[in-house]
């Protein structure tokens, strides 16, 4: 077989100072993730591809005799004709269409060896890129305790190219697979499985026409043409080239003949590869048991059953929560004390003056907020890994996907908006799986309506305002605490019904979802995930909540009020005080006052912060376990005019403000880094602050006519 | 030969081969995509809680799928 030369220069030539690129692929589940941290460890490089919101992640591995060697993993799939982003970088990647990354020199495929047919769909389609690939077939030990083996010689004969047997989990293989990866003399993979006679022409045209137009290699050409057949909407990411319009001439002409004639061109390419690896799998698969239910099964006869499967839900979520308010309330207070010792440390270093504030209020005290909820966002983000990882998440995704249906989204958005009830961010990270764009965009335009544990803190104070004493019933208190969260879940479910039928609107999602066997989670990945994730969140809303930080700072203490002058007074003149009196004609139909404006502009920071502002607008102590000071102070505001400002009804108009607005820059941050625009985040802010504002104005004008 | 019916009125438990399959849209092909072709053998696992979606197994996994599109998927039922 004569060799392109491209491949033949990159593959033959390892004597390069060059380190040889592998791109790891493999379908979803196939412990991909796992191989990957075995072979790269702790080497890893976490980013994203430009222009899209899916990771990209490079490790280092080493060889036996110490040389290092690239490891892109790429995200799972289940075939190079892509359905979602992730797929879609994996597929242009490979195929060389991305600008941002080089196509790999050789190819490591990992297959799950329980799921071998399904598994080498995708080594089949990768196998006709024709550069060298190495196939890694993991889980030997499961299919071995299911009753089957693979005969690891006879697929390598085969396929052509070398297979070496692993158990990532444990580290049986990885030796064989080190040397293996460092071989200098990889052979090519070759196709084995002859183009369906029907569209044999089609390719034929395709490729040359990839080959003369689009620049391609002849054989990424076979490739690409074979893909375009099978892709029926393609889906297009940011950064990959788009095709010559020869060639796409060339696939509608073609595509119309077949339609004409009623041929199934896409059905008969899946189906002839399937034939080819029907063939491979009897040759190399040895049944050596009697097959029955597998534990996995016995399991979800429980966890998915009509009665036990709900009670099994709640239990898992019960204890996400717990585990979130209880787990993280002592590293939040270690928080709390550090920021607070960093604080008086620059107090103390630092002359006093504008910067020594501008460190200790603005940065210190506003990045401060944030970072306190870190503890919170990473044990959520440690229970979604844990709940991936084990299989449980598909599980309910399955459960709740015909509720979820009635609102136009399917069951993956069951999960980041449970999360967002703790914090927004983790769930709007979250809606990463869900592979179809407008469901994804609607679930993160809702998830910041679930009331998150930021706004804990506001509706205590004002449920404390609304219903002094203690001489009322804790079920009232408890009964407007529930109000609360329901009045915000029953908004996000109606604005995803609504965004579903006219903003985004789409076809009716599918839930086409593999329900990946039981594993037990591998606690080192989990966590190694839960560090990324926090990482990235830091990293990437880091600076916008720095920077909106210190303008918050700068507009509450300028101008500076006279000398001597107390925080209330300086507050009441500063910027914010200003912007206060500005916001009143549009919060005093609500019932809200210039001051009470203040502490709406101060939530940007994060909701709770109204409280702190509430404390020194009013100039009460305010205490984190004790309210009844700042509650007092409140109950004593007055209008110019003599009236009490917080009258029960504005208590309540407050909370309900609460419930809708969007007041949180982590959030807005992170929806900008997830939308990779502007656009998004600000609209979610203008439809859900529209939205507090127009109840809270019917909640205040309603009740006042009524007479409350 | 016994007569086809939908993979959605496939009772829970029992078997059945693919026999007819939609040529077109983007979620049949994924489904064959993922290996559900005329011919392949499937079981109808469950259906979830509230009925919808059904969850199949087939060439030794298991595959959730939407009753709309079960509906379009025509099986013949494995006489056991």
């Amino acid at each position: 077989m004569a060799l392109p030369s491209h491949i033949s220069s990159s593959a033959a030539n390892p004597s390069s100072a060059r380190t040889p690129v592998y791109a790891l692929v493999g379908n979803p589940n196939c412990g991909k993730s796992t191989l990957f941290n075995a072979l790269t460890g702790l080497k890893q490089k976490v980013g994203n591809y430009p222009g899209v919101t899916v990771e990209k992640k490079v490790g280092t591995a080493y060889s036996q005799h110490g040389q290092p060697i690239t490891v892109i993993d790429l995200p799972g799939a289940y075939s190079l004709a892509a359905r979602s982003p992730d797929e879609a970088v994996t597929r242009d990647v490979l195929l060389g269409r991305r600008a941002d990354t080089a196509q790999p020199d050789r190819i490591l495929c990992i297959i799950d060896a329980t799921n071998l047919e399904r598994n080498l769909y995708l080594v089949h389609q990768i196998l006709d890129l024709g550069r060298p690939v190495l196939l890694v077939v993991n889980m030997m030990d499961l299919a071995a305790a299911a009753g089957t083996t693979v005969d690891v010689a006879r697929l390598e004969q085969e396929l052509g190219i070398p297979v070496i047997a692993c158990e990532a989990v444990n580290g049986k293989g990885l030796i064989e697979l080190k040397l293996a990866m460092s071989r200098a003399d990889l052979p090519l993979a070759r196709h084995a499985w002859a183009i369906p006679a029907a569209i044999a022409p089609a390719v034929t045209e395709l490729q040359a026409s990839l080959i003369a137009h689009d620049r391609k290699a002849p054989l990424v050409a076979r490739a690409e043409a074979l893909l375009l057949l099978t892709d029926q909407d393609s889906v297009r990411v940011a950064g990959s080239t788009p095709l010559h319009a020869r060639t796409g001439e060339i696939l509608r002409t073609w595509q119309q003949r077949w339609e004409g004639e009623g041929t199934d061109w896409a059905g008969t390419l899946v189906n002839s590869r399937y034939d080819a690896i029907g063939r491979i799998a009897a040759d190399v698969l040895l049944q050596t048991g009697e097959t029955g239910p597998t534990a996995s099964d016995r399991i979800d006869a429980v966890v998915t059953h009509p009665v036990w499967g709900w009670l099994v839900l709640g239990a898992v979520m019960t204890l996400l929560f717990l585990s979130i308010f209880t787990l993280a309330e002592y590293p939040m207070n270690v928080i709390d004390a550090q920021i607070a010792h960093l604080a008086d440390w620059v107090k103390s270093a630092l002359p006093p003056g504008d910067l020594r504030d501008l460190i200790t209020s603005g940065a210190i005290g506003g990045v401060g907020g944030v970072i306190i909820f870190l503890p919170q966002i990473l044990i959520l983000f440690f229970f979604i890994g844990l709940l991936e990882s084990t299989g449980y998440m598909a599980r309910a995704a399955f459960i709740m996907d015909r509720l979820m249906a009635r609102v136009g989204l399917n069951g993956k958005s069951f999960i980041p908006l449970l999360s967002s009830y703790a914090c927004a961010i983790p769930g709007i990270m979250a809606t990463r799986t869900i592979e179809d764009q407008k469901d994804r965009l609607v679930t993160i335009l809702v998830a910041p309506l679930m009331s998150c544990s930021a706004r804990l803190p506001v509706y205590l104070l004002m449920i404390a305002a609304l219903v002094p004493g203690d001489r009322v019933p804790l079920f009232t208190k408890v009964g407007i605490m529930i109000l609360m969260y329901a009045l915000g879940t029953v908004g996000a479910f109606g604005f995803a019904w609504l965004f579903k039928r006219t903003l985004l609107k789409g076809a009716p999602p599918l839930m086409i979802m593999e329900l990946p066997p039981y594993r037990l989670p591998r606690v080192k990945d989990v966590a190694l995930h839960m560090l990324e994730r926090g990482w990235l969140f830091l990293r990437r809303a880091g600076t916008i909540i720095l920077g909106i930080s210190i303008v918050l700072w700068f507009l509450s203490a300028y101008p500076k009020a006279p000398d001597g002058a107390t925080d209330q007074q300086q507050l009441a003149q500063s910027f914010a005080g200003r912007a206060g009196h500005l916001l009143e004609p549009a919060i005093r139909p609500l019932g809200l006052d210039w001051q009470i404006g203040i502490g709406l502009i101060t939530s940007f920071a994060a909701r709770e912060v109204f409280v702190s502002t509430m404390a020194v607008v009013f100039n009460a102590e305010a205490k984190d376990d004790d309210t009844t000071p700042l509650r007092q102070a409140m109950l004593a505001a007055k209008w110019p005019d003599g009236r009490a400002l917080f009258t029960p009804l504005v208590c309540f108009t407050l909370m309900i403000f609460y419930v809708f607005a969007m007041q949180c820059i982590s959030t807005i941050a992170v929806v900008r880094r997830e939308t990779n625009g502007w656009k998004w985040p600000l609209f979610q802010t203008a439809y859900m602050t529209g939205t507090a504002w127009i109840l809270s104005f019917i909640v205040y004008q309603g009740g006042t006519a009524l007479g409350f | 030969m016994a007569a086809s019916i939908k993979l959605s009125e496939l009772p829970v438990g029992a078997s059945a081969t693919v026999r007819e399959f939609p040529k077109t849209g983007s979620a049949f092909i994924r489904l064959r995509e993922m290996g559900l072709l005329a011919g392949t053998r499937v079981t109808l696992i469950r259906t979830a809680p509230l009925g919808d979606p059904l969850e199949i197994k087939l060439r030794g996994y298991n595959l959730t799928l939407r009753k709309t599109e079960a509906d379009y998927v025509l099986v013949e039922p494995t006489t056991a």
